[in-house]
This record gives C-alpha cells, structure tokens and sequence, in this order.
C-alpha cells in the first residue's frame, strides 16, 4: 500500500512548475491577456519538447504514455502556474477518444501529431453535460448544424471534435459553413470558443455510428478529475501569495501574519487543502486503477475542489484586505481561474445530483 | 500509488478474517455515552488479540507485547478488519494510547515492568489527570500543587474532563512540584492510585445527557514519590510527547466512515411523505457533498499512513485531521437529523425516537470534541504556526 506521488512524479510536477514559473511567469500571462490571445506558440512547442503535451498519448504514437494520476501532476502546476496553456483539449480529452474511439489510420493521423503539439484538437462536450440556451447540434442527410458552447481550449484548435448525439464526428477549422467565435470567460488563462454550424459536412467519424457515448462520458470523467487537479493547484498558490502577503504587510507595528485572525483564515484555506490533495490523487489514480468506482470518484472529486476552490481564493482574497481587489494584485488570476473551473463541464450541484445517480439514491 | 497491500499483508489479512469470523459471537460489544466497556468486559477479549498478535503488536515482549517492529500497514489492516467485522479492536484508550508510550520513552524500568503489562492486557484502566478548571488551551498554568515532603508527593487541587475516572485505577497527571519555577519548568508527571485517600471524584454530566467526564477532587493526597516519571519539573515536556497522539485519535476517518454508513441508511429509511427522506434531492446534494469530504479524509489517512510508513513527514498535512474529521462527524450526525425532521428531534427516551438517540449523542459529542483536546482554533494557531511559517502573537 502505497499512497502517494512517486518520485519520478515529483520530479514532473517540479519540471512542470518550473517551466511555467521561468517561461510564463505572470508578467507574460499578463502581456499574453492584454493582447486578446492566450496562446503562446513557442513555449507549447517548449512544453511538447518536455513529454508534457503527450503525456496521454501512447509512446507506440510518439507520446509519453503517462497515467491520469500523472496527468493530474500536470494540471495541478497548470493551475498553480495559472498556465495559459491549453490542456483539456489537446492533450486530454482528444487522445483519449482518439485511443477509444479511432481507427488505425485516424490514430496514426493525429496521435503522433498531438503528442509532438503540431496539432491542437479540441472537444465540444460541454452539452454531453448539459445544454445552456439554444445550444445543440443536429445532423440531415449527412451535414451539421447548430451551436456548440464553452469548447476548451477552442481558441488555438486547428480541429474539432463535435459530438451529435452519440456519434462523434471530426471538423477541421476551415471547413465550410463552420463559425468559431471567441468566448471570452472571467478567466483570461484559457480560451473557449463557441462553434456555429451551418450544413456543414464533417470531415469523418471517429467510432462506429451511434457508438461514441460511453467513450465521451469517460473522457469527460477523466477532464473533471484533471479540472479538480488543477483547482487544487489554484488553492495552493492562493494560499502562499495569501502567506507570503500576510509575512510583510505591516499594519498596527506588527506583520498582519501575527494576528489570529489572519492565521486562522490561512490555517482554515490549509485545513480545506490538504484532504481535497489526496482526494484528487484518490480520483485520478482510481481511472489507472479503480475503474469501477472512477467516475463516481471524479464527480465527488470535482464538486468538491469546486467547493474548496472558491471558499479558498475568497479567503485569500480577504487576507490581502485592499490589494486584493485590484487588478495589479496576481491573485484575481487564479480566483477567475477557479471561478471558470468550477463551472465547466458540471458545477458542483449537477456532479453531485451525477453522484447520487450514480450511486442509486434517487428511487 | 498503489493501493494494493502486496501477498504477505494479504496473507495477514486473510488470517485476521478467519479469526474475526470465528470468533465474532465471542467478542464484546460496544456501546456510546455511559455504555462504554469496562476492564472486566474488555480484558479477556485484548487477552487472546495480543496472544495472536493483533493487539499491542508492537510494545516489547518483556513488557507484555508481541515485539514486533511497528509496520503502519499492519496496523490500518487491523483496524480495517476489525471495524468492518463490527467487533471491538485492540483495547484503545488513554493508558494504551498516552501513558505506555510516555513510559516507553521517559520511565524506568521498574515502572515499565510495573505498569505495562497489565495496562496493555486492558486489566488497568487508567485516566489523564491534565486539564483543570482554570487551565484550559493555557494548560501550563495547571495549579494542582504536589507538594514533596520527604518520598512523598502531597496532592492538592482538582482535574476537569477527566473521562473514565469513574473507572480507572490510576491517573497519569500533571501537578505543580515547584511553585517557585516559571510556568513551564514547575511541572511534574505523577501516577496516582485512584483509591488513595482524598481523591473524590464526582461525574460530570454534559450536555449530550450522559456522563462521559468526570471532576476529580484532590485533598491531602500522598502518593510516593517513586510515581514521578522523568524528572522533578520535567513533566511538561514528558506530557508534550504523547499529546500529539491525543490529537490524531481524535477525528478519525474510520468514525466519519461509520457515521456516513449510517446516515445513508438511515435516510433510505426514514419516511417522509410516503416516500423515504434520500427522495428529497436536496438532502441528497447534502449527502453527496458530506460523502466527498468524508472520502477525502479517508484518503488523507491512506496519505498520512504512506508518509509514515515511508517515514516522510507529512509537512501541514499531519496536523489538519482533528480539525476536519471532528466537524465533519459533527456535520454528519446533524445531516441525519435534518433527514429526519421533528423525528430527529425526539428524545432518545421517546418511543419514536430513531436509533435510540445515537444521532443527537454524535451531534453533540462531536462537538464537544472540536473543543476538546486542543480547541479548534488551538489547532488552526498550530497550523499556522509550525505548518504555514506564521510567526506566534506577540505576548
């Protein structure tokens, strides 16, 4: 029995966080949000050099071969780095229904080509979830039509992978009658899109007709481990600025650090943390290895990052008393980061109405 | 991660099993609130787990245990067994958990010798004579005085939240040696026959309805001064030792586990409306919710186990589990009670009542053990102080 981070995981998440930390340091997080565009083309080809981008991809296609607990490593620098990278898309959500789902010769296509970063898939599963005002794809005679929301990583796709009911069918950026709009969200690290389709003819199908579903459901269930991973990243860059803020902000002669009242904030945000880290390392490792139980684990997971997120980066927020609230203070990053996080793909009431469906509570 | 625990604890496991379904009609059973066992209940039962190696596995054989070199894994496999077999585990409790470790550490060997044995056999009972009525969170400004007058130590003053001195032989206290020291440097560690002349001790009813405490009065109480352990003024620190235990004991995963269990079932069967309380998809949000922060302290054990057993240190993380794991049990028993409405208001007297009153005594013991043993917010200073680098209040 064993329950913790190897060594060679530690050794990722070091790599990881230290790449984020001297290649995207928030000043060009920053830079990369004033100027519209979240997408940093040199440093996603530096990270895809790393193993990191493939980290879900087969080594027998190019890639890492990694497992979801590693991937979790991952995401958790992601969001202790407020990386403005893209993750769930290319390097998660695709190559896992690519490995379920893909013929041969649509594996040989692209795996190799996500694991090196030279292409960037994204998926449109948020209306798996749940459907938000007149989103929803339809299929006649053959061609697409409809609204596609909330697409992960959409902004620096090159294609797109739509479901439609339970099929899943491939559409490149440029195909005709596709629209990809801009979807801009509270957090300016990552980059949705929504996709307007009109009659438009996919490229191909990934999986048998009608045979995507459980395959869709499964890699959603891994993306919501992997946002709670990188929730948990969130809450513990959220705690040290709050720390770090509270050792040197002097107020009444003394560091602010020294009064209760602040220390039981961070004492409380360190409380809420710790347990919801092994909760997430507890989710991720049951898809290497509990499959039964995974999704249930995810849904738990998830809602209750979501739950931990929020109350931590408010409270942190609260440490920095005025600083806080202004835009030049870091910390709005990361509270954004989370505010988005906890709504894609379920918020924590529908995950926990999923686990109680899950566990049949409801007669 | 790996999550499997290998052929040979597998091994134990599976042997473990077989004792437990063989014996089980044999074992005791255990109660809450006054229903709690006794020596002469109890010890007959630890006698056969420590002679088949399940109970006071790692203490020395020369002092009544099985000698073996302790093994985390062992341990959480034992108490998984145990607790999923519903049959009392290795005798627990202030002796075994608190004094024998202190003893280990600082006694001599005529008090190891003495004391030990029989209090791993759970034939001693004992109590912890620390905190008092005006020493609390502060418990170094404790003023039970032990006056030395020649081999004798003479008792004078009184103890507070003193569970099980009602039944316990002897206490394991603090009192104040040397009046004249500073705060800390005053205090000694005693052992104290309960049946000496002049100890009184009265129950303290909480407000769960049940006498889990007692006060403990202290007149004239000679004791020989050969019941010090450690040095005169040294107590402070010999109690420090062991006071860590206290705080992991509490808030446990296994109890929120037990108490989740519980309440899953007792909202699938309590009736509302013609139909059963877990119909209510608000009470199920509420439940999924509880579920997650009950799952993640079960897995914050598994991390804590690993650590140790790795022999890391587990950093901020080893001293978050009272502070969660008490609101948490707290939180669940209260949930059962939402679940059951006016019913969940009953006195566990009424004929209505449900579970004869177990969810209000978990509501409010809980509770009382958010206070006790380190306050919750003793605790959140503890975390931030040596967990987080936060400097102390300035005195």
């Amino acid at each position: 029995m064993d329950f913790g981070l190897s060594d060679e995981q530690r050794l990722l998440d070091d790599t990881v966080r230290r790449f984020l930390a001297e290649r995207l340091p928030l000043a060009r997080v920053r830079a990369l949000r004033d100027a519209g565009s979240p997408f940093d083309r040199e440093a996603w080809k530096e990270l895809a050099a790393l193993g990191v981008v493939g980290c879900l991809v087969p080594e027998s296609f190019g890639g890492a071969g990694l497992g979801v607990l590693d991937a979790a490593v991952i995401a958790t620098a992601f969001g202790h780095g407020a990386s403005p990278l893209p993750f769930l898309g290319p390097c998660v959500l695709a190559p896992l229904l690519l490995r379920e789902l893909g013929s041969p010769e649509q594996q040989q296509a692209w795996l190799p080509r996500l694991a090196s970063g030279e292409a960037r898939l994204a998926v449109a599963a948020a209306e798996r979830v749940e459907r938000r005002q007149d989103a929803g794809v339809r299929e006649a005679g053959g061609r697409l039509d409809g609204v596609a929301l909330f697409v992960i990583d959409g902004g620096a796709a090159d294609a797109f992978l739509v479901p439609r009911g339970d099929d899943l069918w491939l559409v490149p950026r440029g195909a005709p009658g596709l629209e990809v709009l801009p979807l801009p969200t509270l957090d300016a690290t990552r980059s949705l899109v929504e996709l307007r389709l009109h009659a438009v003819a996919p490229a191909e199908r990934l999986g048998p007709a009608g045979g995507a579903g459980a395959a869709l459901d499964r890699a959603i269930d891994v993306a919501r481990a992997l946002l709670a991973a990188d929730l948990l990243g969130c809450c513990d860059r959220a705690l040290a600025l709050a720390v770090a803020y509270a050792m040197q902000r002097k107020q009444f002669e003394r560091p602010i650090a020294s009064f209760q009242a602040v220390k039981h904030l961070c004492a409380e945000m360190a409380a809420a943390i710790e347990p919801a880290r092994a909760l997430v390392w507890y989710a991720a490792h049951a898809f290497d290895a509990l499959q039964g139980e995974a999704a249930l684990d995810a849904a738990l997971a998830k809602s209750h990052l979501a739950e931990v997120g929020t109350f931590v980066v408010r409270t942190a927020t609260e440490v920095h008393g005025g600083i806080g609230f202004t835009d030049a203070c870091d910390l709005h990053f990361w509270f954004k980061r989370v505010a988005l996080s906890r709504q894609l793909l379920g918020g924590p009431t529908r995950l926990r109405t999923r686990a109680a469906e899950l566990q049949g509570w409801a007669s | 991660m790996d999550l499997r625990y290998g052929p040979e604890y597998e091994k134990f496991r599976a042997e473990l099993r077989a004792f437990l379904a063989e014996q089980r009609p044999r074992a005791p059973r255990a109660g809450f609130g006054e229903g709690l066992l006794t020596d002469t209940q109890l010890a007959p039962w630890q006698r056969l787990l420590i002679e088949r190696g399940y109970a006071a596995r790692t203490i020395p054989q020369a002092y009544g245990g099985g000698g073996f070199a302790p093994d985390p894994l062992i341990a959480a496999i034992i108490a998984e067994e145990f607790r999923a077999a519903g049959v009392p585990g290795p005798a627990s409790g202030q002796g075994i958990d608190m004094l024998v470790p202190t003893l280990l550490e600082h006694g001599t060997e005529e008090q190891k010798r003495r004391w030990i044995p029989p209090t791993v056999r759970a034939e001693l009972i004992w109590c912890q004579g620390y905190s008092e009525p005006g020493a609390g969170s502060d418990l170094a400004s404790l003023t039970t005085a032990g006056r030395v007058e020649g081999d004798t130590v003479v008792i004078n003053g009184q103890k507070i939240w003193t569970s099980t001195a009602h039944v316990a032989k002897l206490m394991f206290g603090l009192v104040r040696t040397e009046p004249e020291a500073k705060k800390h440097a005053g205090i000694s560690y005693l052992l104290i026959p309960m049946d000496t002349p002049g100890i009184e001790v009265r129950p303290l009813r909480t407000m769960t309805g049940y006498a889990e405490f007692n006060e403990v009065f202290f007149t004239d109480v000679r004791v020989p001064l050969a019941n010090l352990v450690g040095k005169r003024g040294e107590g402070w620190k010999i109690a420090n030792t062991t006071l860590r235990h206290e705080r992991d004991m509490l808030g446990s995963a296994s109890t929120s586990e037990s108490l989740f269990h519980g309440l899953v079932k007792a909202l699938r069967e309590e009736p509302v409306d013609g139909r059963r309380a877990l119909d209510d998809p608000n009470l199920r949000d509420q439940l999924a919710a509880i579920q997650a922060r009950t799952l993640a302290m079960r897995c914050h054990a598994m991390r804590l186990l690993t650590a140790r057993a790795r022999g890391e240190s587990p950093g901020v993380a080893g001293l978050v589990t009272k502070l969660n794991g008490c609101q948490l049990n707290h939180d669940l028993a209260g949930l059962a009670i939402d679940g059951a409405g006016e019913v969940g208001a009953l006195s566990r007297d009424a004929a209505r009542a449900r579970d004869g009153g177990r969810w209000h005594f978990h509501w409010m013991f809980q509770l009382g053990l958010i206070i006790g043993g380190g306050t919750a917010q003793i605790q959140k200073n503890i975390i931030a102080e040596r967990g987080l680098g936060m400097p102390r209040e300035p005195k």
